[in-house]
């Protein structure tokens, strides 16, 4: 059976086919500013790279935050759902997720069969998540892909302590203006996300084995600090970014 | 702004449908009809009604007060008519004009900045002539309420209930019997006039009588499919606080009692489809309860049970008929919101189990610390004793700068896909 999960976030749009329990193809591309829109490209480029046609696709489940708009999709699930079906899926022993995608950070606590038991997410607040390090980096004038890789040589963790991304963002600014090395800041902005993810994972009785899903799992820094507080390595799969749209793309198989 | 829309927001549109209009709750047009018939009576001047105005808190002894023939009025009920009337938010960006912080309760943020500008949907509440004060409900009420005897020059009577955490005992009750005692004295002093006893026993046999139907028709929801939602009692829960003590209020809940007893004889549920079933805790969010009752039935999922409008009837069992005054003072100070966090989280456990729900939703109330500061702990309680999940939704009651829908969205959905 040939499925396919559609995963709009608020930065990223992702798409995945899978064929009878392996993973074909998986896209990812900006969301920009037409949610809709973005679902439909990312399916189109998905199937165009596999030389398939919409109509070979037997069920679509879409998620995300866009989900609700994507109305070729058989079903919406939520993402919560989706990325415990997803990490089941890569690996089955997984019983904690920490995602951090765009605009919120969630930690799920799932049973061997990839079923949510619990989960909590940010609140109203977009302190812990990917838009909040793509403020930071702008602040700091570096690359976002590079923010893992420096945050490996610093020499200490500056404080960050506000939980304001905006007031975050000033402390970063002072920071700077004292001469401390961009490398600790990072460190910094990478241990206020992993202080955040910890206080949220604590809450639901995280335990591991944990895996890291969502966009910002790419970031090693963030990685980092999350085995630090968490104490435990956290396993990431290279399919981190797209295990969202996995997991829908899995859920479409259950359809009937 | 949107146009007030008053507590008809709880309603789903209706028109047309056949379907809809067989699950219609009858009474909803007598209720409105006596609410206003009540706010029409306080708005008149008072040398029309020779009576006297008391604002009153919401958990604070109100049977005196009717004996007292003074008309109690509650700014939190109005402030939950503000909030569903989606004014909230204009009125405490005035109050944080005024000076007060955002993180102060809604409905004191509301009242204050309705005082100065007759704001609400009524255009603001009569004055009073006293304050009644009790913090069984918080501490919030009692600075609360000093601004507002300062702002009306009126004296104000404080009744202190302390909290108990595990127990209730003989000092605490020698405590409150005092109070009650100067609160009869405060009230002849303001009236003129000596304190009724025989009339105390009538109200006190009302009021008792009321909150018994109340819990009757609150527990007409054990049946399948329920007959009414949580949203429905938000809606009729007004008449047991602002009425409490009074043959209307008697009459109207009979009425809408045997209507609920009516539905579950002929097999009404006020969903289409009941397939989960769950219990409410906090207080409401008012300027929400469509599209939250919406959401919920279109997922199947029918909310039962709350701990917000059974407030009005949990300790009744500490009341005794022949001594009315003085078991009051045990009744108004064991309402669940003056109790302990175990206390707290036994009385939702014992929900979960009447009402044979299927999980919990907690609203995480910025406005009400006393009711949310326990929510995590009494999530793992449940979890732990029962085993249901439990979803938390972050909100305020009336200020909506406080609610995301999206994200609110994407927890309810992902809670139901729990409990498939
Ligand atoms: S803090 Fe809570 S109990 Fe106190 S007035 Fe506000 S809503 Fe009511």
């Amino acid at each position: 059976m040939i499925t396919a999960g559609v995963d709009v976030g608020s930065i990223s749009a992702k798409a995945a086919v899978m064929k009878d329990n392996s993973i074909l193809k998986a896209c990812v591309i900006l969301t920009g500013y037409n949610a809709q829109n973005a679902g439909k490209q990312v399916f189109d480029m998905v199937l165009s790279e596999l030389g398939m046609k919409a109509s070979q696709i037997e069920k679509i489940v879409a998620t995300g935050y866009g989900r609700n708009s994507i109305t070729y999709a058989d079903k919406a699930v939520t993402e919560i759902t989706c990325h415990a079906a997803g990490a089941n899926f890569l690996n089955p022993e997984v019983r904690s997720i920490i995602d951090i995608g765009g605009q919120d950070s969630k930690a799920i606590v799932i049973d061997e069969r990839g079923k949510v038991k619990d989960f909590a997410m940010n609140d109203k607040c977009a302190a812990g998540t990917g838009r909040f390090l793509e403020v930071m980096a702008r602040a700091l004038e570096v690359d976002l892909d590079a923010f893992g890789e420096l945050s490996l040589s610093a020499d200490h963790i500056a404080s960050i302590s506000s939980l304001c991304t905006v007031f975050a963002e000033s402390e970063v600014i002072s920071l700077i203006s004292k001469g401390e090395k961009r490398e600790n800041i990072i460190a910094g902005i990478h241990a206020s996300i992993g202080a955040r993810v910890m206080a949220m994972g604590k809450r639901i009785g995280i335990s591991a084995p944990i895996m890291m899903t969502g966009g910002v799992a790419k970031n090693i820094g963030v990685v980092k600090a999350l085995e630090g507080k968490f104490n435990t390595s956290i396993l990431v799969s290279e399919n981190a970014q797209v295990n969202g749209a996995i997991g829908a793309a899995i859920i479409a198989a259950s359809l009937n | 702004m949107t146009s007030p829309e008053n507590k008809t927001d709880v309603k789903p549109d209706t028109k047309k449908d056949p379907d809809k209009e067989k699950r219609k709750i009858k009474s909803d047009k007598k209720m409105r009809e006596i609410m206003t018939a009540y706010y029409i009576e306080a708005k008149t001047p008072k040398e029309q009604t020779g009576k006297k105005i008391a604002w009153i808190t919401s958990g604070g002894p109100v049977e005196p007060l009717q004996v007292m023939d003074v008309i109690p009025i509650y700014p939190e009920n109005y402030g939950a008519m503000i909030g569903a009337s989606k004014m909230g938010v204009e009125l405490c960006e005035k109050s944080e004009e005024m000076g007060y912080s955002s993180d102060l309760c809604s409905y004191a943020r509301a009242d204050i900045a309705s005082s100065t500008v007759n704001g609400g949907p009524i255009g603001g509440l009569p004055e009073p002539d006293m304050l009644i004060c009790c913090n069984n409900i918080c501490g919030t009420v009692l600075k609360w309420y000093e601004v507002q005897a300062r702002y009306y020059n009126v004296p104000l009577f404080i009744l202190d209930t302390p909290i108990c955490h595990t127990e209730f005992n003989s000092d605490m009750k020698r405590y409150v019997v005092t109070q009650i005692q100067e609160y009869i004295s405060f009230l002849e002093k303001i009236c003129g006039k000596p304190f009724d006893y025989d009339r105390m026993n009538e109200v006190g046999a009302l009021s008792i009588r009321g909150q018994a139907l109340w819990q009757e028709i609150l527990d007409t929801t054990m049946n399948r499919p329920a007959p009414m939602t949580c949203f429905d009692a938000f809606f009729h829960l007004a008449m047991i606080v602002t009425l409490r003590g009074t043959q209307t209020a008697v009459d109207y809940y009979e009425s809408l009692l045997a209507e609920m007893k009516e539905r579950i004889a002929e097999g009404i549920g006020m969903l289409p489809h009941e397939k989960y079933r769950l219990v409410w805790d906090n207080l409401p969010i008012w300027y929400r309860l469509r599209w939250l009752s919406n959401k919920f039935t279109d997922r199947s999922a029918c909310l039962v049970a709350d701990t917000y409008t059974s407030g009005w009837c949990s300790s009744m069992k500490y009341l005794d008929e022949n001594d009315f005054l003085g078991s009051m003072a045990e009744m108004y100070t064991r309402i669940f919101l003056n109790s302990g966090t175990d206390i707290m989280a036994d009385n939702i456990i014992k929900m979960v189990e009447k009402y044979e729900a299927d999980g919990v939703v907690f609203h995480s109330n910025r406005s009400c610390k006393p009711y949310s500061l326990g929510q995590y702990d009494m999530q793992k309680l449940i979890q732990k004793k029962v085993g249901i999940p439990t979803l938390m939704i972050e909100a305020d009651m009336v200020d909506e700068r406080m609610f995301s829908e999206s994200q609110v969205e994407t927890r309810i959905d992902a809670f139901i896909e729990m409990l498939k």
